[in-house]
């Protein structure tokens, strides 16, 4: 992070940067916005500034700090982790390897894939299907399960013999779990939740762009001096390639080596939870509720447009908290980010944390009896009303018209 | 038993609003808050000690004003809070600051357990808990949803997307709390007033901890913010009108089929 300071000469006291301070970090002193120590350094007054006085104040860092990486040009490729459990590659990881390619290819190097896993051959050719150029498989019966240590044993010695410039892996339960412990292993920087990576052209460094403080501001990381430059991406944010069954590709078959210590942690059971999985990251439509629901019944209002649209349901944290509709369906900072085709938000006011996780669907239709609701400012299309009126009669004039979903 | 509980304050981003006319944050009355995975992480560390003894030590990294936070955990009945807080720690990011927590938990040297939070509500990058754990060399488990100590051993239960874990971990060993692990308690009366008669602030610095100015802050982060920008913002929403709900529903579902979002079946 970085440090902040604010031109007094430029400074014309309008305090809209105070205002833009989600930390308090911002005091008025004499007529002048003074940055005090509550200052994290997040960013959010910059923009704020009408005289743009509020400047970044650079750091010499090149030779400092956990000692940069050391040979940094000898790192070359993309490289991605392909997530499997029970012999099914997640859809973030394909996802990756969609956005890997492009990065790849911008770089003029190949596309990486690390799989690990048991009896996992047929999916070393999926993934090269999907545009890795090389996959390094880790086919042993020891990674049948996911477990940190092991993991990051296997995929560290991967990283150190394939030496990739990036490497991506998917925000998910593991995938979270896992990347930060092999950036502190390896010593590099790792930027979570990335919604944008792009390759600036000059230097090779990797662009990595996240919503921070609830997605109000954007934030472009750099690992400068580190590689690889590591980073995750929650799931349906990057768009996989079409499947190609004749790509050609190279299968590595990596040689496993595990300590004692690598494997301290053992797995009794896995226990998979035989409930329909909630797949809000895939749908094309979502029509999702709000406080404006006002009970679990409230809900079977929206699944009735659900079912028209073969659309899945989602919830706000209020709506998940009140216990009206369960954890998996919550769109937003700490629920899930979403960007279908259509997502329909009835009867949701809009926090910052909601809009984080579904400003970036197609097309946005928000309906709320408060015409003030901040749902309507990231929303294309926009009903005032009460949702148990509004909702049944979408419902039923789509099914008067003969009209479905996508 | 004894346990290490990290913690940060954090404004209550729940309650943040934005301004409809300058479309910046406002700020005013947010308060902050023990981040809320946190509470859950202290409330299991007291659960474990009210069964199996030993000492609860809350750790924060922070700005003076996190001393609030720290009260607050010790309310709660943590056995001492301690703020890590200096400015050579401003500006870390994820690696720089667990190697400064590392460094406070080194100092404390003598842990069964230390509990995060899964992820902090203001970063959001649940990182901190996995790289203090390698940075101290030792095992983790995330999204924990149940412990049970069983001898030198720990049966830890973790969340998957679909399902959970049923894990044996040796002790010592770094755990992250999600929300379904347990109800934190509130303070009670006695908590909030000897928090309030007896707490006293015990506030380390780098040098305190053995920190290297090179290790943490700005110049031992690997990451750089580049720059901060506002998010695009959408294109004017166009409201609806109509004189009955069903006109308006009419002239949505028009809208829509225009756009392809809806088809004839």
């Amino acid at each position: 992070m970085v440090e902040f300071k604010i031109n007094k000469d430029e400074c014309i006291g309008c305090q809209l940067c105070v205002k833009s301070c989600p930390y308090g970090a911002i005091d008025m002193v004499d007529g002048k916005a003074v940055i005090n120590e509550k200052c994290t350094g997040c960013g959010a007054c910059v923009e704020s500034c009408p005289k743009e006085a509020i400047k970044e104040i650079k750091e010499q860092v090149v030779d400092e700090g956990p000692q940069g990486t050391e040979n940094m040009g000898a790192y070359k490729g993309v490289a991605v982790f392909a997530e499997q459990r029970g012999g099914e590659i997640k859809p973030v990881a394909l996802q990756l390897l969609g956005k890997g390619r492009d990065l790849a290819e911008d770089l003029g190097v190949e596309l990486y894939a690390y799989l690990l896993g048991s009896n996992v051959q047929e999916l070393a050719k999926e993934l090269i299907a999907y545009g890795a150029d090389k996959v390094y498989m880790a086919n042993d019966p020891e990674l049948e399960n996911y477990r940190t240590d092991a993991y990051t044993k296997v995929i560290v010695d991967m990283i150190r013999e394939s030496m990739p410039e990036i490497a991506l892996y998917g925000a998910t339960y593991i995938g979270r779990d896992l990347a930060p412990r092999i950036a502190q292993r390896i010593t590099t920087g790792l930027t979570a939740d990335c919604t944008e990576l792009t390759i600036d052209k000059e230097t090779r460094n990797l662009e990595q762009t996240r919503p921070a403080f609830g997605g109000n501001v954007m934030a472009t990381i750099l690992t400068p001096n580190h590689r690889p430059q590591m980073a995750t991406v929650r799931p349906g944010i990057m768009k996989h390639k079409e499947r190609d069954p004749n790509r050609q590709g190279e299968v590595i078959d990596f040689k496993v080596q595990l300590g004692e210590k690598d494997q301290l942690i053992k797995v009794l059971e896995v226990i998979k939870e035989h409930k329909k999985a909630v797949n809000l990251e895939e749908a094309k439509i979502i029509v999702s509720g709000g406080r404006g629901v006002g009970s679990e019944e409230g809900f079977n209002v929206l699944r009735g447009l659900a079912e028209v649209l073969d659309a899945e349901i989602g919830g706000s944290r209020v709506a998940v908290e009140n216990g009206w509709i369960a954890q998996d369906h919550q769109v937003g900072q700490t629920g899930k980010t979403v960007s279908p085709e259509m997502y329909i938000a009835c009867g949701i006011s809009g926090s910052i944390q909601h809009r984080a996780g579904m400003g970036s669907s197609k097309v946005i239709v928000a309906i709320n009896k408060d015409p003030n609701a901040q749902i309507f400012t990231v929303a294309d299309y926009g009903i005032v009303g009460d949702l148990h009126e509004i909702v049944p009669l979408m419902t039923k004039e789509l099914k008067e018209k003969g009209l479905k979903g996508l | 038993m004894d346990i290490i509980v990290c913690i940060k304050q954090v404004p209550d981003t729940t309650d943040v609003k934005i301004d409809p006319k300058t479309g910046t944050l406002i700020r005013e009355g947010v308060p902050s808050i023990v981040n809320p995975d946190d509470k859950h992480a202290i409330e299991e560390a007291l659960k474990l000690r009210e069964k199996h003894g030993g000492k609860v030590t809350a750790i924060s990294m922070g700005p003076p004003q996190a001393v609030v936070a720290l009260r607050e955990v010790y309310a709660m009945g943590v056995d001492e809070a301690i703020l890590v807080s200096d400015r050579m720690f401003a500006g870390s990011d994820t690696w720089a600051t667990a190697y400064a927590i590392g460094q406070a938990v080194k100092k404390i040297a003598k842990y069964d357990i230390i509990f995060c939070g899964r992820q902090a509500i203001d970063g959001d990058t649940a990182q901190i808990g996995p790289q203090l754990a390698e940075l101290l060399d030792i095992p983790q488990v995330t999204y924990v949803t149940h412990v049970e100590p069983k001898g030198d051993k720990l049966l830890v239960h973790r969340a998957l997307e679909d399902g959970h874990m049923n894990l044996e971990v040796p002790k010592p060993a770094l755990l992250t709390a999600i929300k379904e692990l347990n109800e934190p308690r509130y303070p009670s009366m006695g908590g909030i007033v000897k928090a309030h008669r007896d707490y006293q602030v015990k506030v380390w610095t780098g040098a305190d901890v053995a920190a290297s100015p090179n290790m943490t802050g700005i110049p031992g982060s690997p990451t750089k913010v580049k720059r901060t920008f506002a998010p695009e913002p959408k294109g004017k929403v166009e409201m609806i009108e109509g004189d009955s709900g069903a006109v308006k529903v009419g002239n949505l579902v028009t809208k829509l089929k225009d756009k392809n979002v809806v088809r004839e079946g």
